[in-house]
């Protein structure tokens, strides 16, 4: 162990000591709904108490509450709190996602963006009374640019999927300015599935590029699928294997060759802070995932943000409006003159921008690059640490995450990587990304992130060796959770999306509960 | 520099040592040197070697001091009392649902794609469409999209893929920024987005299927409206729901989850598709955002419902448990067939609404929507005692309504602003020409009787 760092305590990083993880099944709401309860209190208003029926039309006026359940605030609270008792959390111990940033959310950035003074502002208030509002969005945007190494940034998608979406309907109305009708855009076999997702809705029609046995881009391939009905490639560097694309700047010039464009995803941004930009390798249009890179916490799966950074040329189309800085010092709303149009419903998700704002502003220039070294030192330590015991597709430096596989072990005993995440869960930690990028068989995709020490990489890694090692049991895992391994194909097949929905003992109640809620409510 | 990262430079040195490395910056060999910044900080002024061209690091105090002077130059709370609405409204947010909703297992929570260490999202989940459908109407919600806007988006996507139609019909009672965004995408998409107009504030459908010509376009797959609508008038449902029979497209209701308390729901009209924003239910203000994408639908079109779906199962061991289900649907299994590209989604937002709603239960909804009307009645009387106040429109409203002033709106919102108000919102010529001049005002439980007296007064004198 002397040649390693001393295993210890692997303080913040496993849950296995918590006091959670209760078995017991927590009722619903609406099972311990009690009639005549309450835990609401409104202001006293002293206005006149007009009935219902003085207010609204007969016909529009419902003839029954709308049933929502009837509890003491004690109930409520007492009900969510014991189901946090049945969640990981990042608080709670290391999360290794692969592709999904779970690092730790530093507390002060809770605190900025829980400010009454941001909290309490009517996204309409005039921009000359929410000055604090549009300096910070715009000082954001401005960062941002600065960090990718683009020109002019929107923050308003709320989350990369739109941020994708947005940079593809950029790409779309910069070439349709020009005249140009093109039709594709290529995206490598290892890319995530939003981004072909993304293309459709955007109008595009999705072409897949390979990547070569050094697990990037083949090039080759690359050149083949350029033409003149390439509007553009999108491409996440480092890749979904944790590779750096090495050989980006051959491939922007050979995508700008043909007019196209490219488009990074940045999901992976993490990897490369205050260490190379994305406008350096040729980039045009970037999105960044401020959940993942800059320490918004994912909330249970949102919100997050996901603004988009453009070269000089592509500005002009932006989303807007856009808060830009007057020769006065003040700010204003300006839409950019060929804007694209509104991409939600007001300005973005506002507080995720202020969390997001205070990360950076904490970090600075010297933080961020230090997130970025630590990063990739904790995912090329786990790689030296598994390689005897997990086969290493690509074991070749890797930059902010690493992608193993049990096919060796599956053909020794069985161990499937499904099984692995399972026990991994009995070991107090969350489960790697699994099967995903598809290119690789039984693939575990780890991204320790910065803020997990080197002692927990090492229980980690020790936990992994112990599955590997004693791979019996593993199709039972987990055991110690608070429930075990669930029915997600009974899920599907027998869908109950909502308590109404359940079958009750007596099944023709149940059907016609199924059947027609909307005759009760 | 941030104090995050736990590795002490010992340790680094020890980590790399393993590795057989002795530098940091050996880790990025693979990064072309061209492509490389200079380990530096600071300001570089553009020219070689390049740095990461942004200020070093605060403390923690500094940085809660510098976000503390942006906060405090925006207006809010009794400084600028509001009476504004247009999709985000000034509502209670209890103690309760600040103190249980974000505590750090719902914050710092990922994806529930583990459902074993996951039941406290995904329960939470299933309660909260299960109080979603109840209140549309219609049977399945999903587990959230990311605002009001995209909600209606991804119903004109629904409704063509149902359809087979790529045309909306949209009244132009639809919050007009949510119009704008179903534009922006319907660009990528090449749906036609088709305004219709209003009269006397609520929708004048096209008469008969002969007049859907002189709208725009072909048959429409969507027939869109707002109930209330973005001018507080209440829409007549059941012929929305006739105009779309008569085209056999889908009626989509964008609902306002709080007049639900009192109001028909959308389902019971028979909306396919019901969509909203769900930012009353335990979400302040916040500049706009994060809020809620409330998204609804009847159970024929679950194959296509987009987003996340939380359903109840059972462990290996039989016991109830919650997962998220139908992920065939989803974008990282379909890729390019996906109907819908959504993944990271407003699952904190979905979990305060739900405490909000278990809060306020069944008896506090009816009374939540009953004080909204009865503030927004007696500010409406209040202002049209006004000398030259008049109605925008005749027809019954809710919790918000338009009405003309006798000075342009914006002038009285930016007068009325130095008065301590934010009065409501001008509203603009994308309602339709002769609303652009009106003030649209929407009025919460937060509003007492001698607020409103104040506003009405303060409003008197500017419009003088």
């Amino acid at each position: 162990m002397t040649d390693r760092v001393a295993a210890g305590p692997a303080a913040g990083g496993k849950a296995t000591s918590a006091p959670i993880m209760g078995r017991d099944e927590e009722p619903t709401l609406f099972e311990l709904s009690s009639p005549g309860r309450r835990a609401w209190s409104f202001r006293t208003t002293n206005l006149p108490e007009w009935d219902a029926a003085d207010l609204v039309p007969a016909e529009h006026l419902r003839a029954e509450p709308a049933p929502i359940a009837e509890a003491s605030e004690r109930d409520v609270v007492a009900h969510f709190t014991r189901l946090t008792h049945r969640q990981y959390s990042v608080d709670l111990g290391a999360y290794p996602l692969g592709s999904c940033t779970m690092k730790y959310n530093p507390k002060l950035c809770d605190d900025a963006a829980s400010l009454s003074g941001l909290t309490g502002t009517h996204p309409a208030t005039p921009a000359h009374l929410s000055q604090g509002w549009l300096e910070l969005l715009a000082d954001l945007a401005d960062r941002l640019c600065r960090i990718t190494g683009m020109h002019d940034a929107t923050v308003q998608p709320a989350a990369g999927a739109a941020g994708e979406l947005t940079g593809l309907l950029l790409m779309r109305a910069w070439h349709a300015d020009a005249g140009r009708q093109r039709t594709k855009v290529i995206i490598p076999d290892s890319a995530h599935g939003t981004n072909p997702a993304s293309v459709t809705l955007g109008g595009y029609e999705t072409v897949t590029v390979p990547s070569d046995e050094r697990g990037c881009v083949d090039l080759a391939a690359l050149r083949e699928r350029l033409d003149e009905d390439v509007a553009g490639i999108m491409l996440t560097n480092p890749n979904t294997l944790g590779l750096f694309e090495e050989d980006i700047a051959e491939m922007a010039a050979a995508v700008h060759e043909v007019g196209g464009l490219l488009y990074y995803d940045g999901a992976n941004l993490n990897a490369i802070l205050g260490v190379t930009r994305p406008g350096d390798m040729g980039f045009d249009i970037v999105h960044m995932n401020l959940h993942k890179t800059f320490a918004v916490p994912h909330g249970g799966g949102g919100p997050g943000a996901g603004p988009v950074a453009v070269s000089e040329r592509l500005a002009p189309y932006l989303p807007g409006p856009l808060p830009v800085r007057g020769d006065d010092g003040a700010y204003q709303w300006v839409m950019p003159e060929r804007s694209i149009g509104r991409v939600h419903s007001w300005h973005g998700n506002s507080l995720a921008l202020a969390r997001a704002y205070s990360y950076i502003l904490a970090n600075g220039a010297d933080g961020l690059r230090r997130v970025a070294e630590v990063a990739v030192l904790n995912a090329n330590w786990l790689r030296h640490r598994l390689r005897d015991s997990y086969d290493v597709p690509f074991d070749r430096p890797n930059m902010h995450e690493l992608v193993v596989s049990t096919t060796s072990l599956k053909k020794a005993s069985g161990l499937r990587a499904l099984d692995v995440a399972k026990r991994l869960l009995e070991e107090g930690f969350h489960a790697p990304t699994v099967y995903f990028p598809l290119i690789v068989d039984e693939a575990l995709m780890i991204e320790p992130t910065e803020t997990e020490s080197p002692q927990t990489l090492e229980a980690l890694a020790q936990a992994l060796e112990r599955i590997a090692a004693s791979p019996e049991g593993a199709k039972e895992a987990p055991r110690t959770t608070p429930v075990g391994r669930v029915d997600e194909a009974r899920a599907a097949r027998q869908l109950i999306p909502t308590w109404d929905a359940r079958p009750l003992p007596t099944g023709d109640a149940a059907a016609e509960r199924i059947e027609a809620p909307s005759a009760r409510y | 520099m941030g104090h995050f990262v736990p590795h002490t430079d010992a340790e680094i040195d020890v980590m790399l040592d393993f590795m057989g490395l002795s530098s940091l910056d050996e880790l990025f060999a693979v990064v072309p040197e061209a492509l490389r910044l200079a380990a530096g900080v600071g300001d570089s002024g553009g020219g070689e070697p390049r740095h990461l061209d942004i200020p070093d690091g605060l403390s923690e105090p500094d940085v809660a001091v510098a976000m503390e002077h942006l906060a405090a130059r925006n207006s809010v709370g009794p400084d600028l009392l509001c009476f504004a609405g247009g999709g985000a409204y000034d509502h209670e947010v209890p103690s309760t649902v600040r103190r249980v909703a974000m505590r750090s297992e719902f914050v710092t929570a990922y994806t529930p794609y583990q459902p074993e260490v996951a039941q406290g999202v995904l329960q939470t989940l299933f309660e909260y469409q299960t109080m979603l459908a109840r209140l549309t109407g219609v049977e399945i919600a999903n587990a959230s999209l990311y605002d009001g806007a995209s909600a209606c988006v991804e119903a004109v996507n629904l409704a063509a893929a149902a359809t087979g139609r790529p045309v909306a019909w949209v009244s132009r009672g639809v919050n007009p920024n949510w119009r704008e965004v179903m534009r922006t995408f319907a660009a990528g998409t090449g749906h036609e987005v088709v305004d219709v107009d209003l009269h006397d504030g609520v929708t004048r459908w096209p008469a008969g299927t002969t007049d859907s010509a002189t709208a725009g376009g072909g048959q429409p797959g969507a027939v869109v409206v707002q109930y209330p609508n973005y001018l507080g008038c209440l829409e007549d449902l059941a012929e929305a729901r006739r105009v779309a029979d008569d085209h056999g497209a889908l009626l989509v209701v964008a609902f306002d989850p709080v007049a639900a308390g009192l109001l028909h729901s959308p389902g019971s009209f028979g909306a396919d598709v019901v969509v909203g924003e769900g930012q009353p239910f335990g979400t302040p203000l916040s500049f706009g955002g994060p809020y809620l994408g409330l998204f609804a639908c009847r159970k024929e079109h679950v194959r296509r419902l987009p987003g996340r779906l939380v359903g109840e199962t059972v462990d290996t061991e039989g016991r109830r448990a919650y997962v998220t289900t139908l992920r065939t649907r989803e974008q990282d299994i379909r890729r390019e067939k996906a109907s819908s590209n959504v993944c990271t989604n407003q699952t904190l937002i979905a979990v305060c609404c739900a405490v909000q709603l278990a809060w306020l239960g069944t008896t506090g909804l009816q009374e939540l929507a009953l004080r909204c009307a009865r503030g927004a009645r007696y500010t409406r009387e209040a202002m049209l005692g006004l000398d030259g106040v008049e109605p925008l429109v005749g027809s019954p409203v809710f919790r918000e309504f338009a009405v003309h002033l006798p000075v342009p709106a914006d002038v009285a919102v930016e007068r009325m602003a130095e008065e301590g108000y934010l009065a409501g919102i001008a509203l603009g010529d994308d309602i339709g020409e002769e609303y652009g001049e009106g003030l649209l005002v929407a009025v919460t439980e937060r509003r007492t009787r001698d607020e409103i007296d104040a506003y009405a007064a303060a409003l008197e004198k500017v419009i003088r």
